[in-house]
């Protein structure tokens, strides 16, 4: 069955073909069917793979299936090959069910859009292009995936292009990601003068056996590491995210949180043997940007009010603790977290959408509250996305980041200190918003609308002038949105159990599940942590990741609950810590008079040597060419005389005759 | 007795007729005037390889003679025809009004 991989990628494929040919005769909602099917179709193959490979001996779960050679080029053979290992089989399988269930999904939330078949095919080629990601068996197939999500997330994001803001968000999510591939495609540049070849096996065996120099290592590692930080969203490059909520929301939750963000881990994952051959400096930058961009993030999810700004700051935060996980050696705990994350988070953002979609494409908070009793099964996964996240035992979220915290410990206590930090305000911010939106007072009815509303003088009935939400109720979304919401909540809440430590009481057998799994491919990096003070002691860590939820959810709702503090939320966190307009003002005055000046120089320099030159010919030809008068005596002459001139020459000098 | 006419007088002859030839292409502008100029300098030209064909007893010179006949020939039919068209589509034509591609 493994050799059917590539089944995995073809049925999306398909998927989008048909829809780009009969997409508008399908129309609304069988083009949303179809769609869904294929990318279950995907799943459905992922699994017996799965089995195929499960049934095999541990260093035999490898299989690479080529389909033809793709650039012959001399010494750079590079074939459309794909590798099915524990690693990417364990993406496929969860990229493709949750990307199934958010096309099951959005079936419902995009009823009714006029684009509907559109925004199908869009869809299909992004799982595709995902798919192609994770199955690359060199380094240049997964290139073509990681530029196919790339091109999808600036379609999809600006799908409702006519809104001037989704179209700016669809074009800076992928200037910004242009910046990372930029890194990505200085690396497999590196990776082949280094190695003579772009195949994943090729260069993670000469890691492995040290054929790779340090250095070398090194600058390819911190290469790919720009590549996965524009893709995944990180410090300095993860502007784009928070933007790309412009998407709808189906796309947020399929993109920005479950599967294209995660391309970034997964290659330094894919790659774990280049980073262990590197010097000490590159992982422990990694583990830093992950930690700095978790906390920064985390702080800036406190103050948002926007429904999914929220939730966008918050993947930002929670892919910063992959990054954490993957810079101190823990690459299961980095997939780990990536598969609980994907699920919980897109949860979350199905939820989102749902809610969104109920209260009448309302996305600020200010303007919900108490919306549990309106939507109840939202409400209901809602909440165990937020136990998730905010890292409850016994749901997924606890297991995995407990996990990364563990190898953040293990590795430095700065670290640590700061991953307890962002969990604190992470379950805070959670807290937040769950209140907000689901409880407390129902602000819909006093504020929906308000800023259009004209002023209306106190005791007055505002009916009148909200005409538009008078009538207004918030009702919960039909079964097809919530059914993808419950068996989600349902992953949410156990996805634990694929990798929970052999603490209280599970039994060896079935504990470290994932990591059982994952071996043959980590097994050269994976960080060795045990006998550290960590290791031994995990049951205080448990207690202070317990506590660190406990203080955060008590602080929320202590203050958006009982009210009895009163919120904190600066605008400093508010504006992102001002690092768009930061940017803005940067590239709009020094940034422009830098880049001014080297066109400039490109104008006058450079043209004026290319211009020079041709101005040179032009004059120099220009006096040559009045010799030529045209008279026909006068050239006879010139000849006769330069006879003269040569026979003398003969005669005189040569001696002749 | 006939006098026998040294080679040295042929050569002479050519000569002249060569620095005729010369003379008249440099100073003549009437196109075929200058042609016949040109056919003069070929023919002096003739004239030294037969003189000295005879005198040095090589069929060489005389084998030359003719190659430059048939080139002389053919550039009589192509120049001559040019030379009849321009005059023919501008009366009167001087070569030295002949000078479109000037510089």
């Amino acid at each position: 069955m493994a050799d059917l991989v590539w089944l995995i990628p073809a049925f999306p494929l398909a998927g989008f073909l048909l829809i780009l040919v009969f997409g508008r005769r399908l129309g609304d909602p069988k083009a949303g069917w179809l769609a869904t099917a294929m990318v279950f179709a995907s799943f459905v193959v992922s699994v017996s793979v799965y089995f195929d490979l499960l049934g095999r001996e541990e260093d035999e779960r490898e299989t690479v299936v080529t389909l033809f050679s793709w650039v012959p080029l001399g010494s750079l053979q590079v074939d459309l090959a794909f590798l099915a290992d524990p690693l990417s089989v364990a993406m496929c399988l969860f990229v493709t069910f949750i990307a199934g269930l958010i096309h099951m999904f959005a079936i419902g939330y995009m009823h009714g859009d006029a684009k509907f078949s559109k925004f199908f095919l869009y869809l299909n080629l992004f799982v595709f292009s995902m798919t192609l990601l994770v199955l690359g068996e060199n380094l240049l197939v997964t290139f073509l995936g990681w530029e196919g999500v790339g091109t999808c997330s600036y379609l999809l994001i600006a799908f409702w292009h006519t809104r001037e803001s989704a179209a700016t968000a669809g074009k800076k999510a992928f200037i910004t990601n242009r910046v990372g591939d930029w890194g990505f495609m200085l690396a497999m540049f590196l990776a082949f003068g280094a190695v003579g070849s772009l195949s994943y096996s090729a260069i993670n065996e000469a890691a492995e056996v040290g054929a790779l120099a340090a250095s070398t290592a090194s600058a390819i590692a911190i290469l790919l590491l720009v590549g996965a930080v524009g893709k995944s969203a990180q410090l300095p490059l993860y502007i784009w995210l928070p933007d790309a909520m412009e998407g709808p929301t189906p796309v947020s939750a399929l993109i920005h949180a479950a599967t294209m963000v995660t391309g970034g881990v997964f290659l330094l994952t894919r790659v774990n043997p280049i980073i262990a051959a590197s010097y000490d400096w590159v992982p422990t930058t990694i583990a830093w940007i992950g930690a700095i961009t978790a906390l920064f993030a985390a702080t800036i999810a406190l103050a948002q009010n926007d429904i999914k700004k929220v939730l966008a700051y918050s993947t930002v935060s929670q892919i910063g603790y992959m990054m954490l996980a993957v810079g101190t050696g823990g690459y299961v705990a980095a997939i780990f977290h990536m598969v609980t994350h994907a699920a919980f988070k897109a949860l979350l953002f199905l939820g989102a959408g749902s809610v969104i979609h109920g209260m009448n494409d309302e996305q600020d908070m200010r303007k919900m509250g108490a919306l549990r009793k309106f939507m109840p099964i939202t409400a209901g996964t809602f909440i165990v996305g937020w136990l998730a996240i905010a890292g409850v035992p016994p749901f997924s979220g606890f297991w995995s980041k407990d996990e990364v915290l563990l190898f953040a410990l293990a590795d430095s206590t700065l670290l640590y200190v700061v991953g307890i930090v962002t969990a604190v305000l992470t379950a805070f911010y959670m807290t937040r918003q769950v209140i907000m939106v689901f409880f407390g007072e129902a602000r819909w009815t006093s504020l929906a609308n308000d800023d259009e509303a004209p002023e209306v003088a106190e005791g007055e009935e505002p009916v009148e002038t909200h005409h538009a939400h008078g009538e207004f109720k918030p009702h919960e979304s039909p079964a097809i949105m919530w059914i993808p919401l419950v068996v989600l909540a349902g992953l949410a809440a156990l996805a634990g159990i694929l990798n929970v430590p052999e603490l209280f009481g599970i039994p060896s057998n079935s504990s470290y599940k994932l990591e059982e799994w994952l071996h043959p491919v980590i097994e050269f990096g994976e960080a060795d942590i045990s006998g550290t003070w960590a290791y031994d002691n995990k049951y205080i860590l448990v207690g202070i990741a317990v506590a660190a939820v406990a203080i955060g959810a008590a602080l929320g709702w202590l203050v958006y609950l009982r009210k009895q503090i009163k919120p904190w939320e600066p605008s400093l966190f508010a504006n992102g810590w001002y690092y768009d307009s930061a940017i803005s003002w940067f590239m709009g005055n020094p940034g422009r008079e830098g880049f001014q000046a080297v066109a400039d120089f490109d104008a006058t320099i450079v043209d004026g040597a290319v211009t020079g030159t041709a101005v040179a010919v032009k004059t120099t030809a220009g006096e040559v060419r009045k010799g030529q008068t045209g008279y026909v005596r006068q050239y006879a002459g010139v000849i006769g005389i330069g006879v003269v001139l040569l026979l003398g020459w003969f005669v005189v000098i040569r001696g002749i005759l | 007795m006939i006098a026998v006419i040294e080679p040295t007088w042929y050569l002479l002859l050519a000569a002249l007729l060569f620095g005729i030839g010369a003379f008249g292409l440099l100073v003549r502008r009437n196109p075929l005037i200058m042609f016949m100029c040109i056919e003069l300098m070929l023919n002096a030209a003739n004239l030294t390889f037969v003189a000295l064909a005879t005198q040095l007893g090589d069929i060489n010179g005389q084998t030359a003679v003719f190659f430059v006949m048939v080139v002389a020939a053919a550039e009589v039919v192509v120049g001559l025809g040019i030379i009849v068209s321009i005059l023919r589509r501008r009366p009167g034509a001087t070569a030295d009004d002949l000078a479109e591609l000037k510089g």
